[in-house]
C-alpha cells in the first residue's frame, strides 16, 4: 500500500495549527502543502489540484476558528466541503426516456470495464423490474461479443448481436427489435478506443446520431492517472456525456481521477464498480469519494458494509456498545466471525481513517492465521474474562494458553490487539457520530 | 457564481495542459534562457503530468537543482538534457532481453491492462524468430477470455492449451508445461485472469500457478511479466509492489503507449522496486509490441520522437 502514510502526514501537518485563534496565511500554506501532496498522490490532475488548493487557501486564511472546532479540524472541514462540492452535491440518476425504450450508450478507453459494467447495469435495471436488453457493438476486440453474451446470460438479459457488422447498423436494428419486443431499456456496449483515434471517435458520433441515446456514459478505470482529464474532455467534447461510471474501486486506488473528470466535464459520476461480480455496482456518494481521495478512510462504506453482512439486530446492539464503549472480548469474537463474511480484513481495516495498515500487518494484527488463533483463545476464556479482560492475570493466561493450544505470548498479543481494535472502533463511532451532527471531528487532532 | 468562476478558471488551465508537452517545453525554453525557479517549477509540473509521481519527481528535481549548482548550468536547454540523463540513469542502460530456451513467460496484471493482447503480440514476435510457441489459456475466470486468447493463437498460428471456463487455472498451466516439454516448445506463454493486487485469495492462486511452473519445469528460463497500463497513475506502484511480493515479477510490459498517457509511473517503479521494463505496447495489432528503449521512452516523455 503506497499511500498509507498519507493520512498520518496530513494529520501531522494540521496538528501544528492546534491552539491558535485564527488561521494565519503561513499556517494554512503549511497545511496546504500536505493537502496538495495528498491530492497529487491520489492522481487528481495537477491543474485541478492547483486551483483547488488556491481556492481552499483563500477560504481558510484569516478564518476565525469556530468554537467547536480546532484549527486543524477547521481546515479539514473546508477541504472536505470543497472536494465534496466539486464532486457534485448529490448522486444523480440515469435519464429515462418518456417513451421507452431508454437507450444507454457505454463508451470509454480499452480495458476500462465497459462490457462488465454494461452487464452490471442490465442486472441492476432488471432487479428494478425493468425489461432491459444488451447490444453488442464491440466488433473489434476478439471474443468481445461472446463476453457480452456470457455476461448477459449470467444476469438473465438477452443480448442482441449481428457479428462483425457495422456497429451503427447493428444498433439501429437492435432498436427496432427492442421496440417490437417491448424492451424498455437498451444498453449498447461499444468497443474500447483511444480518444485520439479519429476514425473510431467518428464511429461513436455516427452511432450517437443514429440511435439518439438518452444517456451516454463514460466508463473510466478508477486507477487512471493524470491523463484522465484528456480522455474525459475528448469524449465529452465529441459526444456530450451524460455521466460517468468509475470502475475497479475495490482496489486500493485513491481514485483522484473522479475529481479530475468531474472538474473538467462537470458531468456527474453516477455509479461505481466495486468488484468483478455482476452485482458489484453501487450508486456514487461524493462525500465518501472525497474522504477516500484525501485518504481519510471510507467510514460510511465501512459501516454500511458491516450492516450488510451483520444481521440487523446484532448491528444495532454493536452500534450501541461502540457508542457506550462497552465493547468486550465477547463482541470481539463475534466480530472476528462476522468479519470473515465481510471480505479481506486488510480491505476493511484499510477503510478506517488514521489506521496504518502496513504497521498493523507488520505487528501481525491482520494475519488471517492469527485470527484463527484469536478465536481459539477467546473461546478458552470464561464469560467473565471476556467481559472484563483486566482480570486476566498470569495464572489465568496460563490456563487460557493451555486450553487453546497457544502460548502466553499469543494470549498477550491478542489482548493487545483487542485494545487496538477497541481504539479503532472508538474512532469510527465518534467520527460517525460527528458526521451525523453534520460536523467533522477528528479524534486525533 | 463562485462555482462557475472556479470551473471557468479550471477549464482554461486544462486546455493549457492539453497542449502537448512539446509545445510546453518549447515555450518553456523560449521564455527561459536562463535557469530560474520558474523553469524548474514547470519541469516539475511536466513530470507530475506524466504520472511520474510526487516523490520520484521531487527526487529528480533535487538532483537537477544540485547539478545546476555544481555544474554551474546557466542555459535552460542544458537542464532538459540533465533531466533526461537522470531519468535514463534510473531506467538503466538498455540491456538486451534475451531469454534462454526453453522459456516460460507468466503474464500477470490487474484487469483490462492488456495481458491477453500482449500475449498475442509476444507469441507473434517469437514465432517470427522461428521459435515454437505455445499459449496457455490460464484465464479461466473472465467471460470469453479463453475464446479471446484462442483467436490470438489462430492469428499468430501457434498452439494453445485450454480447458473450459470455470476450471482450475493451475491445472491448465500444469498441462501446458507438460505439453511444452513433450512437444519441444521454445516459448510457453501463460495468460492469467486479471486480478486486483489487493485480493488476497486471487493473489494466492497466482502464487500457486507460479509455483507449479517452478516445480514442473525447473530447467526452463522463467520470466514473470507484469503488464501495466500506461494510463494508470500512482496505483501502478502498489500493483508492482504486491505482484512482485507474490510472484517475483522479473519484467514490466507497459501497454497503451499509443494514447496520450506517458506512463511516467514506470520511472517511480524502477526507482523504488528495480524491476526492468522489457516491452511496450503501442496498439492493438500483432506487430504493436516493441522492445523497451529507455532513450526513446524519455524522448517520448518530452514528445521528441
Ligand atoms: N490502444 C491500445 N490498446 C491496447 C493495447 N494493449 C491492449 N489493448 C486493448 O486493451 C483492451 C484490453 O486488453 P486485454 O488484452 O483483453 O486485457 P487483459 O489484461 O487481458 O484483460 P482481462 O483479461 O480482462 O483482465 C483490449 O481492447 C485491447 O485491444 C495497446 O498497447 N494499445
Ligand atoms: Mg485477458
Amino acid at each position: 500500500m503506497a499511500f498509507e502514510g498519507l493520512t498520518g502526514k496530513l494529520q501531522a501537518a494540521l496538528k501544528k495549527l492546534t491552539g491558535k485563534g485564527k488561521l494565519s496565511e503561513k499556517d494554512v500554506k503549511e497545511a496546504m502543502r500536505e493537502v496538495r501532496l495528498a491530492l497529487l498522490e491520489a492522481d487528481v490532475n495537477f491543474v485541478v489540484v492547483k486551483d483547488l488548493v488556491k481556492k481552499i487557501t483563500e477560504r481558510a486564511v484569516g478564518q476565525e476558528i469556530m468554537q467547536s472546532l480546532t484549527p486543524g479540524q477547521q481546515v479539514i472541514k473546508i477541504v472536505n466541503e470543497e472536494l465534496t462540492a466539486l464532486m457534485g452535491g448529490t448522486q444523480s440518476k440515469v435519464n429515462m426516456a418518456p417513451n421507452p425504450p431508454t437507450v444507454i450508450m457505454m463508451v470509454g478507453l480499452q480495458g476500462s470495464g465497459k462490457t462488465t459494467t454494461a452487464g452490471k447495469l442490465a442486472g441492476y435495471f432488471k432487479k428494478q423490474g425493468k425489461n432491459p436488453m444488451l447490444v453488442a457493438c464491440d466488433i473489434y476486440r476478439p471474443a468481445a461479443i461472446k463476453q457480452l453474451q456470457v455476461v448477459g446470460q449470467k444476469v438473465g438479459v438477452p443480448v442482441f448481436e449481428r457479428g462483425q457488422k457495422d456497429p451503427v447498423q447493428i444498433a439501429s436494428e437492435a432498436l427496432e427489435f427492442a421496440r417490437k419486443e417491448q424492451r424498455d431499456i437498451v444498453i449498447i456496449d461499444t468497443a474500447g478506443r483511444l480518444h485520439i483515434n479519429e476514425e473510431l471517435m467518428e464511429e461513436l458520433s455516427k452511432l450517437k446520431s443514429q440511435v439518439k441515446p438518452h444517456e451516454i456514459l463514460l466508463v473510466v478505470d478508477a486507477m487512471t492517472g493524470q491523463d484522465a482529464v484528456n480522455v474525459a474532455k475528448s469524449f465529452d467534447e465529441r459526444l456530450g456525456l451524460d455521466g460517468v461510471i468509475l470502475t475497479k474501486l475495490d482496489g486500493d486506488t485513491r481514485g483522484g481521477a473522479a475529481l479530475s473528470i468531474k472538474a473538467v466535464t462537470g458531468k456527474p459520476i453516477k455509479f461505481i464498480g466495486t468488484g468483478e461480480k455482476l452485482e458489484d455496482l453501487e450508486p456514487f456518494h461524493p462525500d465518501r469519494m472525497a474522504s477516500r481521495i484525501l485518504g481519510m478512510g471510507d467510514i460510511l462504506t465501512l459501516i454500511e458494509k458491516a450492516q450488510a453482512s451483520i444481521d440487523e439486530k446484532k448491528a444495532q446492539e454493536l452500534e450501541r456498545k461502540l457508542r457506550e464503549q462497552q465493547f468486550t472480548l465477547e463482541d470481539f469474537l463475534d466480530q472476528l466471525q462476522q468479519l470473515k463474511n465481510m471480505g479481506s480484513l486488510t480491505d476493511i481495516i484499510g477503510m478506517l481513517p488514521g489506521v496504518d495498515v502496513q504497521k498493523l500487518s507488520a505487528a501481525g494484527a491482520l494475519n488471517e492465521k492469527e485470527l484463527v488463533k484469536a478465536e481459539a483463545i477467546i473461546q478458552s476464556m470464561t464469560p467473565e474474562e471476556r467481559r472484563n479482560p483486566s482480570i486476566i492475570n498470569a495464572s489465568r493466561k496460563k490456563r487460557i494458553a493451555a486450553g487453546s493450544g497457544t502460548t502466553i505470548q499469543d494470549v498477550n498479543r491478542l489482548l493487545k490487539s483487542f485494545e487496538q481494535f477497541r481504539k479503532m472502533m472508538k474512532q469510527v463511532s465518534s467520527i460517525e457520530k460527528a458526521m451525523k451532527r453534520g460536523r467533522f471531528r477528528f479524534p486525533f487532532l | 457564481m463562485e462555482r462557475k468562476g472556479f470551473f471557468g478558471r479550471l477549464k482554461e488551465g486544462l486546455s493549457k495542459t492539453r497542449k502537448n508537452i512539446t509545445e510546453k517545453m518549447d515555450q518553456l525554453f523560449k521564455y527561459h534562457n536562463e535557469v530560474d525557479d520558474e523553469l524548474l517549477d514547470e519541469l516539475e509540473e511536466l513530470l507530475i503530468l506524466a504520472d511520474v509521481g510526487v516523490s520520484t519527481t521531487t527526487k529528480l528535481m533535487d538532483k537537477i537543482r544540485e547539478r545546476v549548482k555544481a555544474e554551474r548550468i546557466r542555459e535552460a536547454q542544458k537542464v532538459r538534457h540533465v533531466l533526461k540523463e537522470e531519468i535514463i540513469a534510473i531506467l538503466g542502460e538498455q540491456e538486451e532481453f534475451n531469454p534462454r530456451y526453453p522459456a516460460v513467460f507468466l503474464v500477470v496484471g490487474v484487469n483490462g491492462v492488456g495481458k491477453t493482447t500482449t500475449i498475442g503480440k509476444l507469441a507473434h514476435m517469437y514465432q517470427k524468430q522461428g521459435k515454437r510457441v505455445l499459449m496457455a489459456a490460464g484465464d479461466t475466470f473472465r467471460a470469453a477470455a479463453i475464446e479471446q486468447l484462442e483467436i490470438w493463437a489462430n492469428r499468430v498460428g501457434c498452439q494453445i492449451v485450454r480447458h473450459t471456463e470455470g476450471s482450475d487455472a493451475a491445472a491448465v498451466v500444469f498441462d501446458a508445461v507438460q505439453a511444452a516439454k513433450s512437444r519441444g516448445i521454445d516459448v510457453l506463454i501463460c495468460d492469467t485472469a486479471g486480478r486486483l493486487h489487493t485480493k488476497k485469495n486471487l493473489m494466492n492462486e497466482l502464487e500457486k500457478i507460479n509455483r507449479i511452473i517452478d516445480r514442473e519445469y525447473p530447467e526452463a528460463h522463467k520470466e514473470v511479466f507484469l503488464v501495466l497500463d500506461a494510463t494508470t497513475g500512482q496505483n501502478a506502484v502498489s500493483q508492482a509492489k504486491m505482484f512482485k511480493e507474490k510472484v517475483d515479477v522479473t519484467g514490466i510490459i507497459l501497454t497503451k503507449l499509443d494514447g496520450t498517457a506517458k506512463g511516467g509511473i514506470i520511472i517511480a517503479i524502477k526507482s523504488e522496486l528495480g524491476i526492468p521494463i522489457r516491452f511496450i505496447g503501442v496498439g492493438e495489432g500483432l506487430d504493436d509490441l516493441q522492445r523497451f528503449d529507455a532513450q526513446a521512452f524519455v524522448d517520448a516523455l518530452f514528445d521528441e520522437v
